[in-house]
């Protein structure tokens, strides 16, 4: 895990970090565990992928670091309606 | 009711929590002679190259075993006896059942050489394996790897991550030459080469040698001699079935079931490696070593054990993974034929992949962004997409959708079609009407 990929300044970053928050497509997935191993926060990225929800965590920096890191594509980012709450 | 689970892998952990969402009291046990008990099998290549930590492949916490109230019996299922509708544990204690699932997986095909029982000899079923491995894999020893599909090259990259030499064995010209296309394997092997990897065609395996019981050397029919402290093998594998060959289920390959994940036996279903299931796709059972297949047919098996009739629709097999650290994603049917590599197929593998038609083909170029298409008459029938990604999202939806391609057919077949911007241009239309 490298948490000052935190820090990285990149377009994508930027844009997702106010507006946009990870969408799994499970069938993708093996429950490797890598998404939540890089999570520099911790947040459990995997459940939420087995339960097939969004990662709409308050505490999601949307830093991109699950996204980058799963070797099977499983996880992107998507454009989060502003007016929508966001859960725990 | 009391049902019972045989088996701790996806497919058995998925039909212990369908169960549990139709039936909320019933009695649910779970056995298995695993000592790890639940954890992600595919995420075991990533633990061998050190990306992961081997605490990080268990993806549940005790709370969460809690809220499914289920025991976990930890112990070898020695017999069936369908009759009395019991298990035998262990050769001693019974215990009846009124639905059994019997999700017992699938293990390395052995590799039957002089030598194979000495130490140094590994193989990658489970986690334990996995560990012995680590173990062994020292910087600076050598290593022999034997075998096809997609394990045999997660072990190749986990040995090289671990600063080992590896001379890797094909017992052809090509790797995964019946799921692959030459170029496409001309790609993985350019790229084993440029790792480090020592490839060694023609290479059958005559004997393999050792001192003190420890591996020192392989030698080939051909009589060359490759000097390793290390041999891999994953020569395929095989549905365990020792504990129903004899009890008068419909077996084949696997254990035959039906689209509600039943044998012949009404009260007993399979799910998982161990299960040979109907696809409608080929019109027979197939085999299938996939995970989410195996998670779907554990999920199905449950609901129906708990009296929720629900079919199995199975979608064309689908896998992304690493070859030679190039993400590769297949989908569908895309070959055919043998490979020698293998006997039946490997890990993360599906028979449905090599039952190609006769389709016609479109592709872009064999550098390491590649992408190769079987179209139909109206859909598309599979893909192999190697490195770039982009579409490989969009090509597993509109193949699992059966899109009509109809509008870019034609295009498509012409000689140097622009295959990737076509497809991207298609599915930006295709994705608003299927809503996704």
């Amino acid at each position: 895990m490298s948490f000052l990929n935190i820090f990285k300044t990149d377009a994508t970053r930027h844009t997702t970090m106010y507006s946009g928050h990870v969408v799994p497509d499970a069938v993708r997935c093996v429950q490797c565990g890598i998404c939540s191993y890089n999570c520099p926060i911790g947040i459990d990225v995997r459940a939420h992928v087995w339960r097939e929800q969004p990662v709409k965590h308050s505490e999601c920096l949307t830093c991109g670091e699950c996204v980058a890191r799963c070797p099977r594509g499983v996880l992107r980012f998507v454009q989060t309606d502003l007016f929508e709450r966001r859960d725990e | 009711m009391r049902y019972v689970i045989i088996g701790a892998g996806v497919a058995g952990y998925s039909a212990l929590q369908a169960i549990r969402s139709v039936d909320k009291t019933g009695e649910i046990v779970m056995i298995s002679d695993d000592p790890n008990g639940y954890y992600s099998r595919p995420g075991l290549a990533y633990y061998l190259t050190g990306e992961l930590d081997d605490k990080a492949l268990y993806p549940n916490k005790q709370e969460d075993y809690k809220k499914l109230n289920f025991k976990y019996i930890r112990g070898r299922v020695t017999k069936i006896m369908r009759e009395d509708r019991t298990l035998e544990l262990d050769g001693k204690t019974l215990l009846t059942y009124s639905k059994l699932l019997v999700a017992v997986g699938a293990r390395a095909t052995p590799l039957d050489v002089p030598g194979s029982k000495l130490e140094g000899v590994v193989k990658l079923d489970h986690l334990a394996d996995a560990k012995n491995i680590v173990k062994l894999a020292r910087g600076g020893r050598s290593a022999v790897v034997v075998g096809g599909g997609i394990t045999a090259l997660e072990l190749t990259e986990g040995l090289i991550a671990r600063g080992m030499k590896v001379h890797y064995l094909l017992r052809g010209d090509h790797y995964w030459s019946n799921v692959l296309e030459k170029g496409e394997s001309e790609v993985v092997e350019h790229r084993l080469q440029e790792e480090g990897v020592q490839l060694h065609r023609q290479a059958e395996i005559k004997e393999i040698v050792g001192k003190r019981n420890q591996v020192s050397e392989v030698r080939l029919q051909d009589g060359r001699v490759i000097k390793c402290d290390l041999v891999a093998y994953a020569i395929g594998i095989r549905p365990c079935m020792e504990l129903v060959k004899d009890i008068g289920l419909k077996l084949d390959r696997g254990i035959l079931a039906d689209e509600h994940l039943q044998t012949s036996d009404p009260d007993i279903y399979a799910a998982g490696d161990v299960a040979q299931v109907f696809d409608p796709l080929t019109g027979r059972a197939v085999l299938d070593s996939l995970w989410n297949p195996a998670r779907e047919q554990g999920k199905v098996a449950g609901l129906n054990m708990a009296g929720r009739k629900t079919a199995y629709l199975k979608s064309p097999p689908f896998n992304v993974t690493r070859l030679a650290g190039l993400t590769t994603t297949i989908i569908g049917t895309v070959g055919r034929g043998y490979d020698l590599d293998l006997f039946g197929i490997a890990r993360g593998d599906s028979e449905t992949w090599r039952d190609m038609p006769d389709a016609i083909v479109a592709q872009n170029g064999f550098d390491v962004n590649h992408m190769r298409l079987l179209l139909g008459e109206k859909t598309l029938l599979g893909a192999v997409i190697m490195g770039d990604q982009k579409l490989s999202w969009p090509l597993q939806k509109m193949i699992v959708g059966a899109a009509d391609i109809s509008p870019i057919r034609e295009q498509l077949m012409k000689p140097n079609a622009p295959v990737a911007d076509l497809i991207a241009d298609f599915w930006v239309n295709w994705r608003q009407n299927a809503d996704l």
